[in-house]
């Protein structure tokens, strides 16, 4: 907003430091802003303009979508459907499930395990219940008196892939931004040959996701991998092998690893641009007032690079809501949807289902929710302002 | 040199070296394997045998892999594609940062607010009413006036020409550059394009270059649009060759081989901007 | 090879342009000859492209009124490719489809009938027929089959015995050779089911097994999957299958494509689930000790699956003559024969199984066109095959991962009814 400001104050400025005639000055400063507005919007709008076809428009038509059942191929009418698609993606229930009870009441345990009916009794053509119709398990609480409280949701795939995603953005956001940085401040010491270890470190970047995520599958097998082949040579043979992409524990660890990893480079150059911006007599002068390191980066290096971290988060964080390709490769939602992601479940209704409506349902809930996030982050660091 | 400095000198390399080795192996992987036949590199892969040229070596996988895929075809593809994209793109792109960050102009902030939600927009989401759209929008190339942007180059430039994100990447960077340096451009008498053409976009070398880096990334790599979009070799990218290994019987010798290839120019292109931008930060001596 | 092509594609494109300034210049007076487009999955398969390269020339030289063009695409995204075109409008006269997607295609509207009388299809194998709705949508050359495969060597060290096309193991001769191979140590693991592939290959060569228990994706009838696929047949397989995991005695869902093209022929594995292009392989690591076996009996019979690429003519087509003329040239004997001499897939006519080197009496390969002439079953015939086929092979994926087998079985039954209802039951 600074900068709104100073332009501002240069078109008002600008006739009493001008040199020139009074004639022209009286000009500029009557018509600076109209003249502004011209320049503006010629030099903004091929860019605007294509964003809103190529962008916009296909979002508002898959917004349109949404609210009818609109097929990839069908010979059927496409019907408004209001807003059938999100009650199926959204609808939660909740359930408290009684265990069950022998005769004289008590509640039966075998194997030290309370034993309850199978919830599929009451979510199975079972006309008292109509509300948990087609509704699955998603959570299930300790509850009063030995029994559960189970959330059901009309979708469970889609609120595993909700809940991942969220996951995945709050873990791999910060923690690559941060090696990032640190790999910035590694490569930006005046050392011989550091340029080659800084495209080194930018090697993983330059090879397309879907090729890094084949690679990481031999490195992640279970069996015989690299990965687990390393880790027993350290350990002397004591670290029993894991199956890193088929446990539903480690999986979606193993791709947030591997994501950090293969993007980390190209935040380290983002870094390193905004490192470049910081003038050297500010650490000449801090180096002659004695600052240690520490010292140097937290009042000299960091709030220099204050847009440059807003800039690499808000680009992780949008590249981290669009997950899709690595499990797509590596696991394709599984083990168990333990890597179920929005995009990846967007992509599976749309194409694999040929459900364009509810891949837009999607998509539209998917956007919703991230700008509901930007916003909110934007509230917090305006606070700070 | 006193054995304090030497020894957290060598400290440092080692670190650097380490690091270094973390990020190398899948390419070396890659390379090395591209050398092997199939059998062997599959069961090479499990151990450190799997980084080493040992065993069976030949380049008998880039002759099939080239007898396969008209890579030459491709690779040009892609490299046209990208190379149009990226220039028109940085030019329409950082010139609406310029009007955003520089200028005032009526609707500026919805302007600016439409294009950053477009950021949030995975591609993948909107790609089916996407190909909608372009099938319906005209042309006119060498065959005359046309309807629909099917199996062509342009189909797979124009669409990416503006992203959000490149437009925000030169925001949050023209935002650190000296107003003042504006103003007094202004006030001799520059118009707003030679200000941005003259004065702005010279001071831009190091986000010129992640912003192209970034831009050629996506577009060398493009792969679900021109395989919804393209019905010949004639206008493929390298990313859909790719598919042309995955027979009954997956060929991974070739798929390294073929890997190892259309790496190649990106890492070239990698290597050349960050010659120019290491150069280009030293001669503007840095804005402040 | 690179510039062949370019100029094949520049001198192309430049005799459309003569074509169509002739067809302006001249109008409607002269019979000039019209161009078919043909499009195929064999990207990337030079082998299979010269094959259908000589057949389309032989047809442009054998009459004046057509001439094929051939378009090839990447198998793996065929179907993205045909349906984005299908979307635009831009499918050209005559296409290859996979047999189980040709009703989903046929019923979009995408496909027309073909004009093939029915004495021209006596002796092709059930599984390269295309029928849908009682009409005939395409036709194949070829078909693949899945077998056992086994090593005589090792089914004698262990006193396994080794069934035939006539007493196919039963499910309990099965799971204790499958026990008695593991117990032995001598092995990874005794089968290999190849869950490292995706997509289609589950419904494909898993889909029997369910049938053998009695049990289906679904009942196209009706249309319903409940009851069927998760009726006491299915949980029945479903358990079984998830044994197979708890049992460890076959790979899981996070096998790499490595281990499953090596271990066999390696030897980590002791019995492998695969289609026909993996035989040539293996008989070369194996030779006569290779066994490639029927599918066992589950209770209700032995199945495989069939049915591969077939062609089609599109409904958009204004040449639909002169396509079906293609396919009806091409179907000759020698053809076929050709195309399974080149790709080793198995013929559609018994006549052609002659004439290869493979298939012919006394052939390496014999035993596959028996399997496929005698357990070949189609998948379930319906337009909604395709999500069906999505659903059973996540179903499949969670119970090897120990999911519960009766709730997964539903989700799976639900989602495939939830596609159906949404789709009017696809009429």
């Amino acid at each position: 907003m600074d900068t709104v400001k100073s332009t501002f104050t240069d078109t008002t400025a600008a006739p009493e430091g001008a040199a020139l005639s009074g004639e022209r000055t009286v000009k500029v400063n009557k018509s600076g802003f109209n003249k502004q507005n011209l320049a503006g919007w010629l030099m903004a709008f091929p860019a605007f303009s294509l964003i809103t076809l190529f962008l916009v428009i296909p979002f508002l038509l898959a917004f349109i979508l949404s609210f009818t059942n609109q097929r990839l191929m069908s010979p059927n009418e496409t019907e408004w459907v209001g807003l059938d698609n999100f009650q199926d993606m959204l609808g939660l229930s909740t359930f408290v499930l009684e265990p069950e009870r022998d005769v004289s009441g008590a509640v039966v345990v075998e194997d030290g395990e309370t034993q309850f009916p199978r919830l599929r009794q009451f979510t199975r053509n079972n006309p008292d219940y109509p509300n948990l119709d087609g509704k699955r398990r998603w959570l299930t609480l300790p509850w009063f008196n030995d029994s559960q409280f189970v959330v059901l949701a009309s979708d469970v795939v889609f609120m595993k892939a909700l809940v991942n995603t969220v996951l995945f953005v709050s873990i791999v956001a910060p923690t690559q931004a941060f090696i990032a940085l640190l790999l910035a401040l590694m490569i930006n010491q005046k050392l011989r040959g550091v340029n080659v270890f800084r495209a080194i470190y930018f090697m993983p970047v330059v090879i397309s996701i879907v090729v890094i995520s084949f690679l990481w599958r031999f490195i992640y097998d279970g069996e015989n991998g690299l990965l687990n082949s390393l880790l027993q040579f350290v350990t002397f043979g004591a670290f029993k092998p894991v199956d890193w992409l088929g446990n539903p524990d480690t999986a979606l660890g193993s791709i947030m690893a591997m994501s950090i990893w293969q993007a980390v480079g190209f935040h380290m150059v983002i870094w390193l641009s905004g490192l470049q911006t910081i003038p050297k007599e500010l650490y000449e002068a801090a180096t002659q007032l004695g600052a240690n390191g520490w010292q140097t980066f937290r009042y000299v290096t960091w709030p220099g690079l204050r847009n440059t971290a807003i800039l690499v988060m808000v680009v992780i964080t949008m590249q981290a809501f669009a997950l899709f390709a690595q499990v797509d490769v590596m696991t394709r939602g599984g083990p168990l949807d333990s890597t179920q992601t929005l995009v990846y479940q967007a992509v599976q209704r749309g194409y694999g289902k040929q459900d364009i409506a509810g891949g837009s349902a999607l998509s539209v809930v998917l956007f919703v929710f991230v700008l509901a996030i930007s916003l909110f982050q934007r509230y917090l660091t305006r606070e700070k302002n | 040199m006193d054995r304090y400095s030497k020894l957290s000198l060598a400290v440092r390399y080692l670190l650097l070296i380490w690091v270094a080795l973390i990020f190398i192996f899948p390419v070396v992987f890659m390379v090395v394997s591209s050398l092997k036949p199939d059998l062997q590199l599959l069961q090479d892969s499990t151990s450190i045998r799997a980084f080493l040229p040992v065993g069976d070596i030949s380049l008998d996988n880039y002759r099939e892999a080239w007898e396969r895929v008209p890579i030459v075809r491709f690779v040009f593809n892609s490299l046209f594609v990208t190379a149009s994209t990226l220039v028109l793109s940085l030019f329409l792109c950082s010139m609406a940062a310029f009007a955003f960050v520089f200028l005032n102009f009526w609707g500026k902030s919805v302007l600016f607010s439409i294009i950053l939600a477009t950021f949030i927009v995975p591609f993948e989401t909107i790609a089916i009413p996407m190909l909608m759209l372009v099938n319906n929008l005209p042309w006119i190339g060498l065959d005359g006036f046309e309807i629909g942007w099917m199996n062509s180059y342009q189909v797979q430039i124009i669409p990416f020409l503006a992203d959000a994100l490149t437009i925000f990447l030169f925001v949050q960077y023209f935002k650190d550059l000296p107003g003042e340096i504006v103003e007094a451009a202004r006030v001799d008498g520059a118009t707003w394009f030679q200000i941005y053409a003259r004065i702005i976009l010279p001071l831009s070398g190091p986000i010129i270059a992640t912003a192209a880096i970034l831009k050629f990334l996506v577009m060398y790599n493009q792969y679900l649009w021109p395989l919804m979009t393209t019905q010949s070799d004639q206008y493929r990218p390298v990313m859909v060759g790719l598919q042309y290994f995955f027979q009954m019987n997956t060929a991974w010798g070739e798929i390294m081989a073929y890997l190892s290839l259309i790496t190649l120019p990106v890492l070239a292109f990698y290597l050349a901007l960050q010659k120019a931008f290491i150069s280009s930060i030293a001669s503007t001596g840095v804005k402040g | 090879m690179t510039n062949t092509f370019s100029k094949q594609q520049s001198a192309s494109a430049m005799k459309r342009i003569a074509l169509a300034a002739m067809a302006a210049s001249v109008s409607c007076s002269a019979v000039a000859t019209e161009t078919l487009s043909l499009w195929y999955h064999g990207a990337g398969n030079p082998a299979e492209m010269e094959v259908l390269g000589s057949i389309i020339s032989d047809f442009n030289a054998s009459q004046n009124d057509w001439a094929v063009e051939i378009q090839s695409f990447p198998q793996n995204s065929y179907n993205s490719s045909i349906v984005a075109a299908g979307l635009s409008d831009n499918l050209p006269d005559i296409l290859d489809v996979d047999a189980p997607v040709m009703p989903n295609w046929a019923w979009s509207g995408y496909l027309a009938p073909l004009d093939i009388q029915e004495d021209q299809l006596a002796g092709f194998l059930p599984g390269t027929i295309g029928r849908y709705e009682g009409e005939l949508y395409s036709i194949g050359f070829w078909d693949a089959a899945v077998a056992m495969f086994a090593r005589r060597s090792v089914l004698e060290k262990h006193n396994i015995r080794i069934p035939t096309l006539e007493s196919p193991w039963t499910k309990d001769e099965f799971n204790s050779a499958l026990a008695n191979l593991d117990a032995s140590g001598d092995f990874k693991y005794p089968l290999d089911l190849g869950m490292a592939s995706t997509g289609e290959w589950y419904s494909y060569a898993f889909g029997p097994f369910l049938h053998s228990f009695g049990g289906d994706l679904m009942d196209p009838s009706v249309p319903t999957a409940e009851g069927v696929l998760n009726g006491s047949a299915g949980i029945e397989f479903g358990e079984w299958w998830q044994m197979l995991f708890e049992q460890e005695w076959t790979p899981g869902t996070s096998q790499d494509g490595g281990d499953r093209e090596t271990g066999f022929l390696n030897g980590d594995y002791a019995l492998q689930w695969n289609g026909n292009w993996a035989a040539p392989a293996a008989l070369a690591q194996f030779g006569d000790d290779l066994l490639l076996l029927p599918a066992p009996d589950m209770g209700e019979g032995s199945f495989i699956g069939s049915g591969s690429w077939q062609f089609a003519v599109t409904k958009s087509s204004d040449k639909q003559e002169g396509a079906n003329a293609f396919i009806q040239f091409a179907l000759k004997d020698k053809y076929v024969a050709a195309f399974s001499n080149t790709t080793g897939l198995i013929p559609a006519t018994e006549s052609a199984a002659t004439m290869t080197s493979d298939y012919a009496a006394g052939g390496d390969l014999e035993v596959f066109y028996e399997l496929s002439n005698e357990q070949a079953r189609n998948r379930v015939i319906t337009p909604g095959y395709g999500v069906a086929s999505l659903e059973f092979e996540k179903a499949l994926r969670d119970l090897a991962n120990g999911a519960d087998v009766a709730d997964t079985l539903d989700a799976a039954t639900d989602a495939i009814n939830d596609d159906l209802e949404k789709n009017n039951g696809y009429r």
